[in-house]
C-alpha cells in the first residue's frame, strides 16, 4: 500500500471546485462554528482519556478531525430535518443539540445515558432532536435513512433526512438499493459520505473502484459534489445547496466530505496503515478548527474572546465526565424493560 | 386414439380451478399453441393452449364448472382422420386422472380442518373463538381474501399504514393478496418497490423509526434473508438500544416455508429463526378466521412483528367472523380439538397433519388434544403445559429443521414445567434434515406427514 503523502485532503480527482474560496461565514457564523468544533474535539479528547482510564469499555470510535463535516452540514438545517449516522456518532449527536451529559453517561453506560446505558458509544437516539441512531452495522443507516425521508414525503412535509456514511460503508450494496428507490421516488435525502480515506485500516485507492465518491450515484442520476470536508464553510455552502435541492422536491443529492480522522478507527488501532507524517500534515495544514480559529485571530478577535469559548466548553465536557463517573449503573430491572412496548 | 386434454396446473400450489370458457367449440380444428379455453383460479385467469392438433372432439368439462381438479380430463381432441366414434375407446376419464392426482372432491377435503366451525364437526372438536360474541355470522372466504381484508380494514382506519414490496401494486400482489389495494388506496400507500429486499426492508424500518406503520411484504420470506440484518439489528433491536425511547411498529409479512416442486431456495421454514429474537413477535396462524384477526392485530401492534403465511394455505376457505373489527390477540394459542390423550401442537401449515392425525388416532381410540400455536414469539406456554398436564403426552408438528426448532423450544418448556406430568419422552415430528429436493417423492419425504404424526403419538402413549 502506497500511502498518498503529499495530498492532505482537497486532492486529485476533481477537485476544480475546492480551488474555489467558498463564500465568508459572519463573525457569529465563525465563532457559532469554531464553539461547536470545539466542543465536539474536547468531548472526544475526554471520552478517549476516559477509555484510557476503563470508564468506557466496548468500541469506541472518535471524529476528531471530521468536526467540520458534521458542524457545517448541521448550519443548513431546519427544525425538524432529521440526521442518522453509523457508529462514529458522538460528533453527530453533539451538533444536533443533544447534551454532553447524556451522550457521556451512555458512554460509560450509566442510567442518565441517552439509552439508559444500555446502547453505548454506537447506539444512541433523540426524538427530541431529530437525531435517529446510532447504528452499528455498516451501511445500514443508509437505507433507514432513506425511510426517513420517505416518511417525510409520505407525510408531504418538507423535512430533509441527512443519512451520513463513510468511504467504507460507501460500498456496500444496501446503500445503491437505498440509491436507486431514493432517484426513482424523488425522496428527500442527503448521503453525505464522510471520506476520511480510511476504512478501518483499509485506504480508499485499496477497497474503491471508483473513489470520487461523489459519482457513486451517477447510475442513479443522483447529482453529486464532492467538498473540502476540512473547512466548514465550504461544507455549509455545499449544504445549503444540496438541503435547496432536496426541499424542493428534486430528489436525493451525494456529498462526498473529503475529511480525516486523526485518531485511529477505534480505540485498539494498531495505527500501521498509515505513516505518523501522513497524519501530522493533515493536523498541521488543514485542521478545521485551526482554521477559523486564524480567520478569527485575522478579523481581530482577541484571543481572550477565544479562550472564553474555550473554557466554556470545557467546563461543558469535564462536566458530562463528572457526571458520566457519578451517575448510578442501571437498575438491574432495566435489563428486563425496553424490549417491547 | 383420441388425445386427452388435462385440466393444467397455473402454478405449484394449484390444486383446482374454474373452467371459466371455451374458446373452441366441438367440431372445431385446433393447431398446437390455439388457446382452446380460459380457467381460473383465486388467484388469477390463464389460457390454456392447445399442445396438440386435429378436431375438438368433446368438452368433457363445459364452461362454467368450478373447482375442476388439476389433471381431471376436460375435452378429447381427435387426430386427423379420426373420427366421433373413436371417442368411446378412450380410456375412462376419471381412472386416468386419478392416477396423477386425486380426485376434486377428495383433494379438497384433505388438507382442510374445517374443524373449527364445520357444522357436522363432532362437539369436541370445536371450541368457540372468546373473542367472537355468541350468534356471529360468518363468512366463507379465501385466507388470501382474508389478509387482504385485513389489511383494507387497517389502511381505512389509520392513515400512517401503508404497504410496499415486490408486485404488490399494479400486479396485486405476486400471490394476489395485496388484489384490489392499489385501487382503493392509491400509489402512495401501495408501494412497488424494486427487487431490493435488504433495500426496501431498511426503508420500511426507517419510516417505522419516525411513527408510520409500514407493511412490508416479502414475496416469500426465502428472500427476507436479504434483509434479516435489517429485521433483526435495526427493527427488533432499537427500542432496547434506545432505552425505550425509539421503537419501530412495523410487519414484515409474506408466504414462509415450503410450497410445492420449487426445491431448496424457495422452501424453507423461518419459523425458528425469527421466533428466537427478542423484540420480534412471530405469528404463524393457520385458520381463516386467525389469518385475519391475527394481521390486524399485528398491524396495530406498536413493535416489529414478523407475520409467516404460508403458500398452500393461501387458497384454503375457512370460516371468517363477520364483525366490523375481529381482531385476535397476539400471544394466545388455541385448543383446536379437545382430547384427554395425548397433546399435539403444532401452527400454520403443520396443523394440516395435525388435525388429520388426530382423526386418524379416534379412529383408534386415542383422543388428541390439538393445539394450534397460532403466535410463536410470545409462546403461550401455559395452555401447552396445561394441555400436558392432562394428557402426560405430547407431540409437536412442524415443517422446520429439527435442531434448534420451534419443537425443541416446546419440548423443554413442557421439560421445565410439566416434567412430572410427562408419561413419556416428547416427541418430534418435522421436516427432515435435508434442503428441500425438488423430486416429488422426495419432497414428500423431506415434509413431516400424517403417518409420521399418528406415529409419535402412538409411540408416546406405548401403543
Amino acid at each position: 500500500m502506497a500511502a498518498p503523502k503529499k495530498s492532505v485532503v482537497a486532492k486529485e480527482a476533481g477537485q476544480e471546485k475546492a480551488n474555489e474560496s467558498p463564500p465568508e461565514f459572519t463573525k457569529a457564523q465563525e465563532l457559532a462554528a469554531l464553539r461547536d468544533m470545539l466542543l465536539i474535539r474536547r468531548f472526544e479528547e475526554k471520552a478517549g482519556q476516559l477509555y484510557g482510564m476503563g470508564a468506557i469499555g466496548g468500541f469506541c470510535h472518535l471524529y476528531i478531525g471530521q468536526e467540520a463535516v458534521v458542524v457545517g452540514m448541521q448550519m443548513a438545517l431546519k427544525q425538524g430535518d432529521q440526521v442518522i449516522t453509523g457508529y462514529r456518532d458522538h460528533g453527530h449527536m453533539l451538533a444536533c443539540g443533544m447534551s454532553a451529559n447524556g451522550v457521556m453517561a451512555e458512554l460509560t453506560g450509566r442510567r442518565g445515558g441517552y439509552s439508559k446505558g444500555k446502547g453505548g458509544s454506537m447506539h444512541m437516539f433523540s426524538m427530541e432532536k431529530n437525531f435517529y441512531g446510532g447504528h452499528g452495522i455498516v451501511g445500514a443507516q443508509v437505507s433507514l435513512g432513506t425511510g426517513l425521508a420517505f416518511a417525510n414525503r409520505y407525510r408531504g412535509n418538507d423535512n430533509v433526512s441527512l443519512a451520513y456514511f463513510g468511504d467504507g460503508a460507501a460500498n456496500q450494496g444496501q446503500v445503491y438499493e437505498s440509491f436507486n428507490m431514493a432517484e426513482l421516488w424523488k425522496l428527500p435525502v442527503i448521503y453525505v459520505i464522510e471520506n476520511n480515506r480510511y476504512a478501518m485500516g483499509t485506504s480508499v485507492s485499496r477497497a474503491s473502484a471508483q473513489s470520487d465518491f461523489s459519482k457513486r450515484g451517477a447510475s442513479f442520476n443522483i447529482p453529486g459534489k464532492q467538498v473540502d470536508g476540512m473547512d466548514v464553510r465550504a461544507v455549509k455552502a455545499a449544504a445549503d445547496e444540496a438541503v435547496a435541492w432536496c426541499r424542493a422536491g428534486n430528489g436525493p443529492f451525494i456529498l462526498e466530505m473529503q475529511t480525516y480522522r486523526y485518531r485511529g478507527h477505534s480505540m485498539s488501532d494498531p495505527a500501521k496503515y498509515r505513516t505518523r507524517e501522513e497524519v501530522e500534515k493533515v493536523r498541521h495544514d488543514s485542521d478545521p478548527i485551526e482554521q477559523v480559529r486564524s480567520r478569527l485571530l485575522a478579523a481581530k478577535v482577541t484571543e481572550e474572546e477565544l479562550k472564553k469559548i474555550d473554557a466554556e466548553v470545557r467546563e461543558i465536557v469535564n462536566a458530562s465526565a463528572d457526571f458520566a463517573q457519578r451517575d448510578p449503573e442501571p437498575d438491574v430491572s432495566e435489563l428486563w424493560t425496553d424490549i417491547y412496548r | 386414439m383420441p388425445i386427452q386434454v388435462l385440466m393444467p396446473a397455473l402454478s405449484p400450489t394449484m390444486e383446482k380451478g374454474n373452467l371459466a370458457k371455451w374458446l373452441k367449440k366441438e367440431g372445431e380444428t385446433i393447431k398446437s399453441g390455439d388457446v382452446i379455453a380460459e380457467i381460473e383460479t383465486d388467484k388469477a385467469t390463464m389460457e390454456v393452449e392447445a399442445t396438440d392438433e386435429g378436431t375438438l372432439g368433446k368438452i368433457l368439462i363445459p364452461e362454467g364448472t368450478v373447482d375442476v381438479a388439476v389433471n381431471t380430463p376436460i375435452a378429447m381432441i381427435l387426430a386427423d382422420g379420426e373420427n366421433a366414434a373413436e371417442l368411446a375407446k378412450a380410456p375412462a376419464p376419471a381412472a386416468k386422472a386419478a392416477e396423477s392426482a386425486p380426485p376434486a372432491e377428495a383433494k379438497a377435503e384433505a388438507p382442510q380442518p374445517k374443524a373449527a366451525h364445520h357444522p357436522t364437526a363432532p362437539a369436541s372438536v370445536s371450541e368457540p373463538e372468546p373473542e367472537v360474541p355468541e350468534g356471529t355470522e360468518f363468512i366463507t372466504q379465501t385466507i388470501r381474501e382474508a389478509l387482504r381484508d385485513a389489511m383494507a380494514e387497517e389502511m381505512r382506519r389509520d392513515g400512517d399504514v401503508f404497504i410496499m414490496g415486490e408486485e404488490v401494486a399494479e400486479y396485486q400482489g405476486a400471490y394476489k393478496v395485496t388484489q384490489g389495494l392499489l385501487q382503493e388506496f392509491g400509489a402512495r400507500r401501495v408501494i412497488d418497490t424494486p427487487i431490493t429486499e435488504h433495500g426496501f426492508a431498511g426503508v420500511g424500518v426507517g419510516a417505522a423509526m419516525t411513527g408510520l406503520k409500514p407493511i412490508v411484504e416479502f414475496m416469500t420470506f426465502n428472500f427476507a434473508m436479504q434483509a434479516i440484518d435489517q429485521i433483526i439489528n435495526s427493527a427488533a433491536k432499537t427500542l432496547y438500544m434506545s432505552g425505550g425511547q425509539m421503537g419501530c411498529s412495523i410487519v414484515f409479512r409474506g408466504p414462509n416455508g415450503a410450497a410445492a416442486r420449487v426445491a431448496a431456495q424457495h422452501s424453507q421454514d423461518y419459523s425458528a429463526w425469527y421466533s428466537q429474537i427478542p423484540g420480534l413477535k412471530v405469528i404463524a396462524p393457520f385458520s381463516a378466521a386467525d389469518y385475519k384477526g391475527l394481521l390486524k392485530a399485528a398491524i396495530r401492534d406498536p413493535n416489529p412483528v414478523i407475520f409467516l403465511e404460508n403458500e398452500v394455505l393461501y387458497g384454503h376457505t375457512g370460516e371468517v367472523p363477520k364483525l366490523d373489527d375481529y381482531v385476535v390477540p397476539i400471544g394466545k394459542a388455541r385448543v383446536v380439538r379437545k382430547g384427554k390423550d395425548v397433546t399435539i401442537v403444532s401452527w400454520s401449515m403443520g396443523m394440516t397433519y395435525a388435525l388429520k392425525a388426530a382423526e386418524e388416532l379416534a379412529k383408534e381410540g386415542i383422543e388428541a388434544e390439538v393445539i394450534d400455536l397460532r403466535t410463536l414469539r410470545p409462546m403461550d406456554t401455559e395452555t401447552i403445559i396445561a394441555s400436558v398436564q392432562k394428557t402426560g403426552r405430547a407431540v409437536t408438528v412442524e415443517e422446520g429443521w429439527q435442531q434448534s426448532g420451534v419443537g425443541a423450544e416446546i419440548a423443554a418448556r413442557i421439560m421445565e414445567h410439566a416434567f412430572d406430568y410427562l408419561d413419556a419422552p416428547v416427541a418430534r415430528v418435522s421436516g427432515k434434515d435435508v434442503p428441500m429436493p425438488y423430486a416429488a417423492n422426495l419432497e414428500k419425504l423431506a415434509l413431516p406427514s400424517v403417518a409420521e404424526v399418528v406415529a409419535a403419538a402412538k409411540a408416546v402413549s406405548y401403543r
